[in-house]
């Protein structure tokens, strides 16, 4: 048992460091002279090779950690946003060959990382299934869900290479400041993961206790508070003091400490990004672009709405009806406004109206683009947002 | 209506831009579908008439226009989208949770989230999907769907069932894919035939002029998806209507039987037994995990039920008449159907007070033995109960679900769930009665710790009941009334549901994801070979995909000396 635990991290592990060797090869692949004659060139296959490698061990992960609990691994915020970032890689292995596009690799697997390492900032610990989990449309929905969005993810990787190689970055435009925002928040995200996980390692912690509808609660800090819970008091000792306390019209359980986790994350991201720039000394989407003058604007646009194409009805068979078909088998409802449900149906939406203004209005190239880049935040925001702060049937962690 | 007559002698329709037969643009419609501009023709609709571009003059025109553009359509979607989300911000009114300051709405909202709050009570945000103008939104997309699919499919089909072999010529090259060949063998032009036969096109000849079509049924995709959401959105109406969906809800106690709501009292349920299971805080699996929540994570919830049919109406409610229909287990994702009816496992109750016994003592005697003692059937409560040695305790006031409210003292349901008493006692030979409350256990026990909705208070009936509180009304009283003991009922929760409409959605499902895949992953490739003195003119043309047909068009024609096409795209 103990040991099967132990296999599955360790092959999550390894997929994780796999990921990001294969991400430099896909780097290399721009110097890459035998690239010209044939389309991905050595480095390429070696790239590809390793990804693939490391989706394999991803899949032992998966398989082992199943046996290790008895069910799919799919029923947390760590084992689901992992799988997520399973899907993503996934989705990417068989578009590359379809379109043996090696630049897709260079943004589709650090994105792939960056879902991993944001799963393992929450509890990894093996859960019990609570009771209305326990079904076999568990599988078939989250399963089909996450495929779907990997998928849909990809038409995202597509966009922003499409945006990066495309928009005029010889002034500044609304353009130049949107793609460099869409950048900036990438940056936030990394932020978040990377002190989450230093704190982490250092097993930092500092209790609250505070008021929540009148009863007496208590909270846990894993990182340094700078935003105490609303007239909330410490009783750790030996840690930071707070700063100042989180306004009173922030409300829920936790809401303390998920807004000092934003804090945290708008600093430390800040910073990377300021790092960056002043390295860079220009727009990071500016430095970016030249990397990209080999990648034909046309094939990327393809990829863009391919995979939405392909993950449209992906999403709207697991995300729509699979999970009307299980809401209906638990509850005798197979649709009731819960938030996920809603926030399903407005990507559901929001990718029909893509597909309409792409087939019957003529919107390509970089109006197609950005739509993908904002049905990916629609995506992320049903992930995150609407599970962390939006109460209701998903809220997991 | 006006007809116009092309010159290859077929008669269209009004509004025609290019004609249905032999494809020659008509020259005044040009401008419709923006041709005049272009040199390549727009082939989206085959440059049918549709009724959105031909007619705009009545009332009913405009209207008609309003909704068949796709523009309109993608509005709609994305103000349904922002409302959609915006009523995501704050919990629905049925989502207020149980331990809210009020579940009244108008007091919820603001009370809970202040300014925002109110705003979004006020613009009625709280039942957004079932208030009128978010209803009119998705009505109103519906009749946009309608609309669309009509205004474009009925000429579409006509344009694709009238079209001919033989096209004009000017409607050929202005085709994206076109080639011109001084000089073809009819050889040549058989093995391009037969070629393209082998690739599964369906070929029409007519005086030598060809076309090679395959993939038409892709373009009826998006109409057939439509119809499947059409299905969907009718199914959604038709649910409104009582007969087609009836949900209701009913508790049933340990042993107990009960008409099931909603069915006219033609079912009984009878719960043998209500189970919750709980994982083990020592599974070696979870002990981590559940260590970390640090609370009890339930396994199952069950409920061992019979149901029963009525017997003849006459003798309603006569047991023995009941015919057994069945034997069920009744937990989360496996409800009981039966009749047409389904039982969904949706709550349960564990501390339900069914009888209460008190004793009376002496105020400042806790040691010496009871004066006497009562016990109260909260389900048939009476107002006063005389003990043995004369003692008379009235109930003034009786709260079966006892709150402490910022309001005062007030009952939160009529459910047995905390009772909480306040007695007149009146002991023999005494003018005055003294005043006591008695009761609120629940509260009791949660401040020891207990969380009350997964532990079963039953095994601790008799301590549990020292705990709670007893206040006497005024200093002076002599007599002081405390709980004994207490049984507890268990009870199950079950929704009881029966739906028509299932059957309409499933199709609705069905047609839509058939309309999407086949509009999505299949295309309408048609190729045209234009005899021309001794060559031919070679066009093609595909709703997608056009590398594609650009292989099969290479492959057809590989060895011979006809001319590969050229992409005639026009860069925009």
């Amino acid at each position: 048992m103990q040991s099967l635990i132990e296999t599955s991290s360790t092959m999550l592990f390894t997929a994780f460091i796999l990921y990001l060797v294969a991400t430099f090869f896909f780097g290399f692949t721009i110097k890459d002279k035998t690239s010209k004659n044939k389309k991905s060139g050595i480095t390429g296959k070696l790239a590809i090779t390793l990804t693939i490698i490391g989706l394999i061990a991803q899949i032992v992960y998966f398989i082992t950690r199943w046996m290790a609990s008895g069910h799919a691994p799919v029923s947390n915020m760590f084992e689901f946003v992992t799988f997520l970032g399973m899907c993503l890689v996934l989705a990417f292995i068989i578009l590359w060959f379809i379109y043996k596009l090696n630049m897709l690799g260079l943004f589709a697997l650090p994105i792939a990382m960056i879902f991993i390492a944001y799963a393992s900032v929450f509890p990894t610990e093996i859960a019990p299934l609570v009771p209305s989990l326990k079904s076999h449309w568990l599988y078939i929905h989250v399963t089909t869900v996450a495929l779907g969005s990997g998928i849909l993810f990809i038409s995202f990787v597509a966009g922003l290479i499409y945006l990066i190689r495309e928009v005029d970055q010889k002034e500044k435009t609304k353009r130049t400041t949107s793609l460099e925002g869409v950048l900036y928040i990438i940056f936030l995200i990394i932020g978040f993961v990377v002190i989450s996980s230093v704190f982490g390692a250092l097993n930092y912690n500092a209790t609250f206790e505070y008021d929540l509808n009148g009863k007496t609660t208590q909270t846990e800090y894993h990182l340094p508070a700078i935003a105490a819970p609303f007239e909330g008091a410490l009783l750790t000792d030996n840690v930071m003091e707070p700063w100042f306390d989180t306004p009173e019209w922030m409300h829920g359980a936790d809401a303390g400490r998920k807004f000092n986790s934003v804090i945290w994350s708008f600093i430390i991201g800040t910073l990377l990004y300021a790092l960056a720039r002043l390295v860079l000394r220009k727009r990071i989407s500016a430095a970016m672009q030249p990397l990209l003058k080999n990648v034909k604007p046309d094939l990327v646009d393809e990829i863009n709405y391919r995979s939405v194409a392909i993950g449209f009805p992906v999403f709207t068979l697991g995300g729509l009806i699979f999970a009307s078909i299980w809401a209906q088998e638990a509850w005798g409802r197979f649709w009731g406004w819960d938030p996920k449900e809603v926030w399903a149906l407005i990507t559901w939406f929001f990718y029909a109206a893509y597909l309409h203004l792409r087939l019957s209005r003529g919107w390509h190239g970089e109006k197609s683009a950005w739509l993908a880049v904002i049905g990916f935040g629609i995506i992320l925001f049903n992930l995150i947002v609407v599970n962390l702060v939006l109460a209701g049937l998903h809220s997991y962690a | 209506m006006k007809h116009i007559k092309c010159e290859c002698g077929h008669v269209n329709p009004e509004g025609t831009v290019l004609c249905e037969a032999c494809g020659k643009p008509i020259e005044q419609n040009q401008h419709i579908d923006g041709n005049d501009k272009k040199k390549l023709l727009n082939m989206r609709y085959e440059g049918s008439a549709r009724r959105s571009t031909t007619f705009n003059k009545t009332i009913v025109d405009k209207v008609w226009n309003f909704f068949s553009s796709v523009k309109v359509a993608v509005w709609l979607i994305v103000i349904a989208l922002i409302a959609s989300g915006i009523g995501t911000i704050l919990p629905l009114e049925q989502y207020i949770p149980a331990d809210a300051i009020s579940r009244d709405p108008a007091i919820f909202y603001p009370e809970t989230y202040g300014l925002f709050g109110k705003i979004f009570y006020q613009l009625g945000f709280h039942n957004l999907y079932s208030s009128w103008w978010y209803l009119i939104l998705i009505a109103l997309i519906g009749v946009s769907l309608v609309i669309c699919s009509i205004d474009r499919f009925v000429p579409l089909y006509r344009a694709l069932k009238l079209q001919k072999a033989k096209r004009h010529e000017s409607f050929i090259n202005r085709q994206r894919l076109y080639s011109e060949t001084p000089n073809v063998t009819a050889e040549e032009v058989l093995t391009v035939k037969e070629r393209l036969a082998k690739k599964r096109y369906r070929l029409k000849e007519e005086d030598n002029h060809i076309v090679a079509e395959k993939g038409r049924f892709s373009r009826w995709g998006p109409y057939v998806n439509h119809i499947g959401l059409i299905i969907i959105l009718v199914a959604a109406l038709i649910r409104t209507i009582p007969f087609f969906y009836m949900s209701d809800y009913v508790w049933v106690r340990e042993g107990e039987m009960r008409v099931v709501p909603g069915t006219n009292g033609e079912y009984y349920i009878e719960n043998h037994e209500f189970i919750l299971d709980t994982y083990a805080e020592d599974d070696e699996r979870f002990k981590d995990a559940i260590a970390k929540q640090g609370m009890i994570i339930p396994s199952n919830f069950q409920t061992n039920a019979t149901i029963y049919k009525a017997g003849d109406a006459e003798v309603l409610g006569a047991e023995e008449d009941h015919e057994k229909i069945g034997d069920f287990q009744i937990s989360m994702n496996k409800p009981a159907k039966f009749g047409g009816y389904t039982l969904y496992q949706q709550g349960y109750q564990l501390n339900e007070f069914s009888k209460m016994t008190f004793k009376v003592y002496e105020m400042n005697d806790p040691e010496a033995e009871a004066l006497g003692e009562f016990t109260i059937d909260l389900f048939d409560l009476k107002s006063e109960y005389e003990l043995e040695n004369g003692i008379i305790v009235e109930v003034s006031e009786y709260y079966p679900d006892y709150s402490l409210a910022e309001n005062g003292v007030t009952s939160k349901t009529n459910e047995s769930n905390n009772p909480a008493f306040i007695f007149n006692l009146q002991s023999p030979g005494n003018e005055n009665t003294e005043t006591s409350f008695v009761g609120d256990v629940i509260g009791s026990a949660e401040k020891l710790g207990i969380d009350t909705s997964v532990v079963e208070l039953k095994p601790m009936a008799n301590v549990i009941g020292t705990f709670a509180a007893t206040v006497p009304g005024s200093e002076e009283n002599q007599f002081k009334i405390l709980i004994d003991s207490i049984q507890f009922d268990r009870k199950s929760g079950l929704s009881v549901k029966r739906d028509y409409t299932l059957p309409f959605f499933v199709i609705g499902a069905i047609i839509f994801m058939i309309g999407v895949i086949q509009g999505m992953y299949w295309q309408h490739r048609r190729v045209w070979i234009h005899p021309k003195k001794n060559g031919i003119l070679l066009a093609g043309h595909t709703n997608k995909n056009w590398f594609g047909l650009k292989k099969d068009i290479e492959k057809a024609i590989e060895g011979t000396s006809i001319k590969m096409v050229e992409d005639q795209k026009e860069d925009e």
